[in-house]
């Protein structure tokens, strides 16, 4: 009975939402019914990969192309930021030498570095890669620093008394106790960069969900701005229980 | 010359309160192939010690010298055994001892790495539990590949740091029989120094037992021998007349030294309490 209730309390939280969400498209004259968001969105939800144009596919099709765009520049931002974490880990004196930078750095909104990227790299797509990477790297810089620094003396003492090579103290002692601390680095660093996607997309007009949710606010298609933005929760929580997953699989083993 | 030669050796560590001396102007001569152990209260500066006999640390002023060559770092033919197993946990047992092994002797083959490593854990009863991770063993378990990793880089001198402190009492009987047996196995001797706090254990083991006196800042008692032959057993110790006589003579130095630190302490804020009730537990 108590598990009954405990599966039911989500959908009477959802049915909350979608009734304040109904009360307050009633109040206000532009802002769709739910239903009426239903309505003129089926198209794109069960045809879901069509691509009627360039302007015009299905959802998952964008949800595709942003999910490609984040993958890249998460990439991008984890290839910098696992090593740099690494240094300031070992290094009391590097951390002290880049701490004021990285705490200057790190709340920069996305919608700043954007047309910096675009006056470096002089194209959209760049420049998006360039804004994610930049935004989303602090979580997994911070963490895997963090996590360096959280090696008990016991493991550093191995290595000392095993004469462990720097390289392979490295490999063997450093990386794996420092992989956890990394991987939630990495969980927090994708949740920027899905966040930082709908930014970039909006300001450069690429497609994509972010892109997608631009576009159809410009054609006046107000229930595709609330199918984007559902979209892009769902994508994002996704995401995230992926993450999760990957992470509590490497706690565990 | 001794193989293990300590000089005047001092060390200090920085304090909120100015610099906190733990050991002053410390002697002691190891032979080689000698089991010596230290013998002390918790807090009274072993530990420091040890890790300055090995290279782990280094002294203020003062030398170690191990087989004529001055102590800067920790030496290629020395092992460790610590109180906290100090065993990775991502790796199983046997490669646990396979990165020691692999460490020590970075020419042989592979095969023969794995091969040594599985051999030392035959030898301390763990050949059935190569592939177990260190949490899915038990604390004698671990502390036994923990042994296994240290005879198996074949070392010439072993230094071991509380090794059964963390064991429950029968644990810890049963890994001191197994070192004595591992000690008296080997081809050529391992000259050994061990930190203690258990004038029993140190009574099994050693042929020489140092009790630290007036610690901190400790410096070291005379030396009380052993005269029995390795290996013992405890059984052998319960009523033999030279051991009797050893407890009693290493108790005796411990508390005269308790004694002149507890009589400043009346006076001061420090906490006797934590400093006494190991040794007590000892004796």
């Amino acid at each position: 009975m108590k598990r009954l209730i405990n599966s039911l309390l989500p959908l009477c939280g959802i049915g909350l939402a979608l009734a304040a969400w109904w009360a307050a498209s009633a109040a206000v004259p532009d802002l769709p019914s739910p239903l009426r968001t239903w309505e003129e969105s089926k198209l794109y939800i069960l045809e879901p990969f069509a691509k009627r144009g360039e302007s015009d596919q299905g959802i998952l099709l964008l949800a595709y192309y942003s999910l490609i765009r984040v993958a890249r520049g998460f990439l991008l931002g984890v290839v910098i930021a696992t090593p740099l974490g690494f240094l300031l880990g070992v290094s009391a004196t590097l951390t002290k030498m880049f701490d004021p930078i990285m705490q200057l750095l790190r709340p920069i909104s996305p919608l700043a570095w954007l047309p910096l990227g675009l006056v470096i790299f002089q194209k959209s797509e760049p420049a998006a890669l360039f804004a994610i990477a930049v935004c989303s790297m602090w979580p997994t810089v911070i963490n895997t620093m963090v996590g360096v620094r959280a090696i008990p003396q016991d493991y550093w003492n191995v290595a000392k008394v095993l004469r462990l090579s720097r390289w392979t103290t490295f490999t063997k002692i450093i990386v794996p106790a420092t992989l956890p601390y990394m991987f939630t680095g990495y969980r927090l660093s994708l949740g920027i960069a899905w966040l930082v996607i709908v930014a970039s997309e909006m300001l450069t007009g690429t497609p994509g969900v972010g892109g997608f949710l631009w576009q159809e606010y410009n054609s006046l298609v107000y229930a595709h701005i609330l199918l984007a933005i559902i979209t892009i929760g769902v994508v994002g929580f996704a995401l995230d229980r992926l993450m999760g997953l990957a992470e509590a699989r490497l706690r565990a083993s | 010359m001794a193989f293990l030669e300590v000089r005047s050796l001092s060390k200090s560590f920085p304090s909120a309160s100015g610099p906190r001396h733990v050991l002053r102007d410390v002697r002691l001569d190891v032979d080689h192939g000698e089991f010596v152990s230290i013998v002390g209260a918790m807090g009274s500066g072993k530990s420091t010690l040890l890790s300055l006999l090995a290279g782990l640390t280094t002294p203020d002023s003062g030398t170690v010298t191990l087989d004529g060559q001055p102590v800067t770092g920790v030496r290629d033919d020395a092992a460790f055994v610590f109180q906290n197993y100090s065993l990775l946990p991502w790796f199983s047992a046997l490669e646990n001892v396979r990165l020691a092994v692999q460490a020590a002797f970075p020419r042989t083959e592979a095969a023969e790495q794995k091969k040594r490593a599985t051999e030392a854990l035959e030898r301390v009863g763990l050949g059935n539990a190569l592939d177990r991770k260190p949490r899915q063993l038990s604390g004698g378990m671990r502390q036994r590949v923990s042994l296994a990793r240290a005879f198996a880089t074949e070392p010439r001198v072993l230094f071991l740091d509380e090794p059964f402190g963390a064991l429950d009492a029968l644990t810890r009987d049963a890994l001191q029989q197994d070192l004595a047996q591992l000690c008296a196995g080997r081809e050529r001797p391992v000259t050994t120094v061990m930190i203690t706090n258990s004038v029993e254990e140190a009574i099994l083991l050693s042929d020489r037992i140092v009790p630290i006196v007036s610690g901190p800042p400790a410096s070291l008692g005379s030396p009380i021998v052993v005269e029995l032959a390795r290996p013992r057993t405890l059984a052998q110790l319960a009523h033999d007349e030279q051991a009797t006589h050893a407890r009693a003579h290493v108790v005796a130095a411990l508390t005269a030294s308790l004694q002149r630190r507890v009589r400043p302490m009346l006076a001061g804020p420090a906490s006797a309490l934590s400093t006494t009730e190991p040794v007590k537990e000892a004796l």
